[in-house]
């Protein structure tokens, strides 16, 4: 039991992660709206075309506030944020954004669900195992297999999956057409090739991560020392093993999100999921600005509270890390 | 740590590993001739309507022809070039901006120092693939973009181990004396430290090279780098997937140089490395 002290350290080490995210989104929102806005060439001639108007040009910058100064505008974008008022999309039928892009974050929510519910036991099964056995038949396995597939990138595996499973031996859908606001998981089929790809092309960090520290706990004094005093090899692997690599293993499955975050956009452009993966590239593509700030804000944020769950786990989980404040 | 090295596999010394980076290393070279010089041997031109849309295989096309008549196998010796080249050139910038701010924080500390953690921490919040989505943003699509954000991406973790290996031979006896025998700061991080971590950097821009390959391909295959027609192979995995069930091979040639050439850079990546590791040891 922590004793007041160390309960005290505990808590401040906390407040202190939580600032540290606070100050980080900050400055992201401010880069990110820096990046969209003050970048060279004039959005709003980009948004209309070239065959816009001067009058179309000049009522668009009024509306996005082209004409203040920038740290205003900053400004008072970011309170709209907090606030959560996303503006307006730019593009077609002048959508308010969070309407827009309710559906797709839905959608890219379930498609990340599903993968991490099915890769991190997987990654964790075959990491655990592959750290016990080593130098085994499975672990030279395993490991020949994941540096290869480490270095191929999302869209190639997925590529492949295509040709092997909807081209060759067509069991399954090229393509994910989950229309409007029908929630994908009531068509898993359309699921199943976006997941089975994020699982091939990010399970091999998360299964290398666990396989070290596997190794490096079963190479412990406690460990020999739970092995002289007899007690079964099956209990020191779920008993002392396991719990002792717990700390890089949520570092690597926060690490592993934080990764799906990113090859998730190109996902599901290749199998046409509409998430916000896709209505990202689609508003960079037509320069929609608001659009494009308000997801990209979103995943930075959600990135940002991805480390600090998995810092905040950390620091419960382990109580050397407690004492070590 | 003894029998590991710094990605937790252990070092085997047996045939078959070397063996393994051996033939990866003939790959490599050969993905690398057909990227880099590949378009000088296509038999047709790469962007040029040559035949009937969807041809198979056949004699007059190897690898038969796109959506539009283009010939497959020209395409994909010809679409290596420009993302290979790209690579080299954000990873080229990145190098010297990261190595000169490197220097500094690690010659003089301060405020140098202090901002460069803090950049690497702002950085470290988000994604590569998304910050480069939001330069496009600004800047609008094109290979500028690939380049200036693939660099920024890179710099702070270039110039983190700069700064590392510059205070490992801040101290060390020869910089002493080239700063008693009076010469300046320029001087001596260009004569007498830079030399000196010169390998650490170069060992590193290669796994860096690897990393900067895929994300240029994977923006090109989102449509924000290279712009069609110009032959790549991500951007033809992309522009040829829907049609995927007529013509197969318009998506196997690229998907499958694209794989050759990430994963023999991979692996004698990790060779380098383990050697390096081995050779500190």
């Amino acid at each position: 039991m922590p004793g007041a002290a160390s309960s005290h350290g505990l808590i401040w080490m906390i407040l202190r992660r939580i600032g540290v995210a606070l100050v980080l989104a900050l400055v992201v929102s401010f880069l990110v709206y820096a990046a969209t806005t003050v970048l060279p060439g004039d959005v709003a001639a980009a948004v209309l075309g070239r065959n816009a108007t001067p009058e179309a040009v000049a009522a668009l910058r009024e509306q996005l506030g082209l004409g203040d100064p920038f740290a205003q505008r900053y400004l008072a974008w970011l309170g709209a944020l907090v606030r959560g008022d996303l503006g307006t999309s730019l593009a077609g039928t002048r959508m308010p954004v969070s309407e827009l892009i309710a559906t797709p974050v839905r959608n890219t929510a379930v498609l990340a669900g599903a993968t991490l519910l099915l890769l991190v036991p997987l990654a964790l099964f075959v990491g655990i195992l592959s750290g016990v056995r080593q130098g085994r038949a499975l672990d030279r396995a395993a490991a020949g297999v994941s540096l290869t597939l480490t270095a191929v990138p999302e869209f190639v595996v997925g590529a492949l999956l295509v040709l092997a499973l909807a081209v060759y031996v067509p069991v399954l859908p090229a393509v994910s057409l989950v229309s409007g606001d029908v929630n994908p998981l009531s068509v898993p089929e359309f699921l199943v090739l976006p997941v089975l790809t994020l699982i091939i092309a990010g399970a091999a960090y998360l299964i290398r991560i666990v396989r070290i520290s596997t190794i490096e706990a079963m190479a412990t004094d406690y460990v020999e020392a739970a092995r002289l005093a007899g007690v079964p090899e099956r209990r020191i692997v779920t008993r002392y093993a396991v719990r002792n690599s717990l700390a890089p293993t949520i570092q690597a499955i926060s690490a592993t999100a934080q990764w799906l975050l990113g090859g998730i956009f190109v996902v599901e452009v290749l199998f046409a999921y509409p998430g916000v993966g896709n209505a990202l590239v689609t508003a960079v593509q037509v320069r929609d600005v608001p659009v494009i700030q308000a997801i990209a804000m979103l995943l930075a944020l959600a990135f940002i509270l991805i480390n600090l769950v998995a810092d905040i786990v950390t620091i419960l989980v382990d109580p050397r890390l407690r004492t070590a404040a | 740590m003894s029998a590991l090295d710094r990605h937790g596999v252990e070092r085997r010394t047996g045939v078959s590993w070397r063996g393994a980076v051996g033939v990866w290393a003939v790959v490599g070279g050969i993905m690398l001739a057909v990227a880099l010089a590949g378009s000088l041997v296509a038999p047709y031109d790469p962007a040029g309507l040559v035949g009937k849309s969807f041809l198979l295989p056949g004699p007059d096309h190897w690898f038969g022809t796109d959506s539009l008549g283009r010939d497959v196998l020209s395409r994909v010796l010809a679409g290596g070039r420009t993302a290979v080249l790209l690579a080299v050139a954000a990873i080229v910038v990145a190098e010297a901006v990261g190595c000169v701010i490197g220097l500094l924080a690690g010659y003089r500390g301060g405020l140098v120092d202090a901002v460069l953690m803090r950049a690497n921490d702002v950085l470290l919040a988000f994604p590569a693939l998304l910050l480069v989505l939001v330069l496009a943003a600004g800047l609008g699509p094109g290979t500028v973009v690939l380049v200036v954000g693939v660099a920024v991406v890179n710099i702070p973790g270039i110039a983190r181990l700069a700064r590392a290996a510059t205070l490992g031979v801040a101290t060390t006896g020869y910089v002493e004396s080239a700063v008693v025998r009076g010469e300046g700061t320029a001087a001596i991080l260009r004569r007498e430290i830079l030399p000196n971590i010169a390998p650490t950097i170069v060992a590193d821009a290669g796994v860096r090279f690897a990393g900067a390959f895929l994300i240029i391909a994977g923006l090109n295959f989102l449509g924000i780098g290279i712009q069609p027609p110009a032959p790549d192979w991500a951007t033809m995995i992309a522009e040829n997937r829907s049609y995927i069930t007529l013509q197969p091979w318009t998506v196997i040639a690229p998907t499958a140089c694209i794989a050759l050439f990430a994963i023999s850079v991979n692996i004698v990546g990790e060779a380098v490395a383990r050697r390096r590791s081995r050779g500190r040891a």
